[in-house]
């Protein structure tokens, strides 16, 4: 777990870059997970409510609106963020493999070797 | 057996189970004693937060609430819950790779200010404190009705328990002992909802139940849908249509405006964040947003289930059912007041939102009062209305129509004629919503005072030790104040917890996001927009609920701001004035800038695990 956990050095540019890419690309997934918590929650199950509630849930007796409003938003929620685990795992991933080879170049340019 | 031994049985297995986890988990520390070690892992503290969350009034009052409000309710169904993607999306991770003690410590170190952590310490001092005395008369409540002893007794039996496991071990045997609570509770929530739904659509799972068809013998040998049934009941009894949106108060704009006031007032409440710093790493505090919102979401998916068929049972009951014919829970639950039948003479029950209605409850009229108003209202009937009052009206224009909402969950399991073990299991879940509630709520009143002011501020020189016994006597004097408020409960309980939603969605909540989503936010903005947002919705409620103002309109809407909803405003207030102020004024410090680098960056989190040393063997 320890080697994991790689302390960066901020004042790096090339660590800065890393991190700025990192940061890019979770407001990007936030941004796109909240529309959709926002969609579903406030959306269809508040301001579009009135107007879904004229259809039913497949094989059910649950009008649309009110199913989002007390049922389809919650399940909606937990998926949102299930994703955003997922997703950040990918990241956080892909953020360690470059902080790493960033650490192992330094690393090599102080002991003089070639990494 | 009868329910009272069960109940007996339940209770006091689960207290010794939890009474022996705090044991085992017991601490030395501060940091094990505050954020548990930083050793939990992901899924317990998962389980852990949603005990902490589902509080007396999540187990207890909240089916019963969307039971009278019908598709309204889910304003209550969804703020409680899409808070939680707030939570995970835009804060859990960022405050676990910070890595401190308590949500005043981010606010106060990242606005390099002290006023900004006392703000903050005032603020979740006064949302805990609202939120654990609603805690201790639910213990009352509990012990009350189902022990049939004193409710005092009862919150003073709870506030021993409370104060015994807290103390102990702090925030380590608090984690753990919710655990187990969030299956004694999860499981009494459930078992009865199950077996309603079974008995109702012969469907075993609530969620799905509640969208199906109702079997013949409940619907006269029609296949007819639960929700049209109970529509068509509704409204031929002159109530409004559960499923339709947007009636009576509930508009538009005031079920947008709570649900998103909830929303984010549920993300900056202190007592769920501080649960962020236990974990293990940033990528343990997203997933542990992940099973906490899955826990919970268990009971609020099963709540809207529940609400529904208790409010089938309670019309299809008790309308029409003679003196000979009333169901048997009537009779049980008719001593607590909760349900009040005044007949009009004709010995025939009719419970409707009309002037005929005969459904009562009795509120916080005593027994004097009561007997009153029957003996006016039998002389009333003797006299066919020459003399005496008609206790009908009388009620109504109290505000008395219609049985109490916690009935709905309290007395389902008898109006489904489970039997009595399932009961009194219900008496030990609700029990276990209070108590782990109350326990999470003490110990950040405990570590805002014994660590942001104590330590942080007045005695920085402070030992090890000394903020130890700070903490623990902190706890000691909380559980007091808080019995204290159970025994002598302040009404309005509702508009009160409003106060503490509203409270955290406009300053906690936005004075959070700006810290971690800005780097250039200074001191100055920040402590101003927390101060204009608290204010202007602190004034707006009390404003509304104490001295009768009208609620605005915004010159916009139909309506008036409900004052649950108003956060929003608040909110909104924070943000706009926090971020126009901020090009006036400076920058924060490189030392700032870079905490804020590190807190996004999910590498090189804090301290190692240090939970082997938290443990005493």
């Amino acid at each position: 777990m320890n080697d994991k956990n790689i302390e960066p050095d901020y004042h790096s540019p090339e660590v800065q870059a890393a991190l700025k890419r990192y940061w890019r690309d979770n407001l990007r997934l936030i941004a796109g997970l909240l529309f959709i918590w926002a969609f579903a929650s406030l959306g269809c199950g508040v301001l579009f409510a009135d107007w879904l509630n004229q259809f039913y849930l497949p094989f059910t007796g649950f009008p649309l609106g009110f199913w989002f409003a007390q049922q389809g938003s919650i399940m909606i929620f937990v998926l949102c963020i299930l994703m955003y685990c997922i997703f950040m795992e990918r990241l956080d991933r892909r953020h360690h493999k470059l902080l790493e080879s960033l650490k192992a170049d330094s690393d090599g340019v102080n002991k003089g070797k070639v990494s | 057996m009868d329910t009272k031994t069960w109940t007996f049985i339940f209770v006091g297995v689960t207290f010794t189970l939890y009474l022996a986890i705090a044991w085992i988990t017991r601490v030395r520390d501060t940091r094990g004693f505050y954020v548990a070690g930083q050793g939990v892992p992901a899924m317990a503290n998962g389980m852990a937060t949603a005990a902490d969350w589902m509080s007396a009034s999540s187990f207890i009052s909240m089916a019963g609430l969307i039971s009278f409000m019908g598709y309204a309710g889910g304003v209550y169904l969804m703020g409680w819950t899409g808070g939680y993607v707030l939570l995970a999306l835009l804060l859990a991770p960022y405050l676990r790779k910070f890595g401190q003690f308590t949500m005043p410590d981010f606010v106060g170190q990242r606005f390099e200010s002290d006023l900004a952590r006392v703000v903050a310490v005032i603020c979740a001092l006064f949302i805990c404190f609202i939120y654990v005395a609603g805690q201790m008369r639910g213990v009352g409540i509990v012990f009350s009705r189902f022990l049939e002893v004193d409710i005092n007794t009862g919150v003073i039996f709870g506030m021993a328990i409370v104060f015994v496991y807290a103390t102990l071990g702090g925030m380590k045997s608090i984690t753990w002992t919710q655990v187990a609570q969030y299956w004694v509770l999860i499981t009494a929530y459930l078992i009865v909802a199950i077996a309603i739904a079974i008995k109702l659509t012969g469907i075993p799972v609530p969620s799905i139940a509640m969208g199906a068809t109702l079997k013949p013998e409940f619907a006269g040998g029609q296949t007819v849908y639960l929700l049209e049934r109970l529509n068509l009941i509704q409204q031929d009894l002159g109530f409004l249509s559960y499923t339709d949106t947007f009636v009576g108060s509930w508009d538009k704009v005031n079920v947008f405006f709570v649900t998103l006031a909830l929303m984010a007032g549920t993300a900056g409440l202190p007592h769920v964040l501080v649960r962020f710093y236990t974990v293990k790493n940033v990528r343990a505090a997203r997933w542990s947003g992940m099973w906490a919102l899955l826990f919970i979401s268990i009971l609020y998916l099963t709540a809207p289930a529940t609400a529904a068929f208790a409010r089938y049972f309670m019309i299809e009951s008790l309308n029409g059912a003679t003196t000979e014919s009333l169901p048997e829970w009537y009779d049980n639950w008719e001593q607590t007041g909760l349900i009040y039948w005044l007949d009009d003479g004709d010995g025939v029950v009719r419970y409707s939102n009309r002037e005929d209605n005969e459904i009562f409850r009795t509120g916080s009229l005593g027994t004097a009062a009561m007997l009153d108003i029957q003996s006016d209202h039998q002389r009333w009937i003797d006299s066919t209305g020459n003399n005496g009052t008609d206790g009908r009206q009388v009620l109504r224009n109290m505000g008395l129509s219609g049985p109490d909402q916690d009935i709905t969950v309290l007395a389902t399991p008898e109006m489904a004629e489970l039997s009595s073990w399932i009961i009194a299991l219900l008496a030990a879940g609700g029990l276990a919503a209070a108590l782990s509630t109350a326990s999470g709520l003490l110990l950040v009143i405990s570590s805002a005072v014994g660590h942001d002011i104590y330590y942080r501020i007045i005695n920085p020189q402070s030992t090890e030790k000394q903020r130890l016994l700070v903490g623990r006597a902190v706890i000691g004097i909380a559980v007091v104040i808080a019995g204290l408020f159970g025994i002598y409960p302040f009404g309005y309980v509702a508009q009160v917890v409003a106060f503490a939603f509203g409270l955290a969605a406009s300053s906690i909540f936005p004075v959070l996001i700006m810290g971690v989503f800005s780097k250039r936010v200074g001191t100055i903005p920040a402590v101003v927009g927390m101060l204009v947002g608290i204010g202007f919705t602190g004034s707006y409620i009390v404003a509304c609920v104490s001295f009768g103002m009208a609620p605005w309109t915004f010159g916009i809407f139909e309506q008036g701001i409900n004052p649950q909803g108003i956060g929003v405003v608040g909110m909104l207030l924070n943000f706009g004035i926090c971020l126009a102020l901020t090009p006036l004024f400076d920058e924060p410090s490189q030392k700032v800038r870079d905490m804020v680098d590190s807190i996004r960056e999910p590498e090189g989190y804090g301290p190692a695990v240090r939970i082997e040393q938290a443990i005493d063997h």
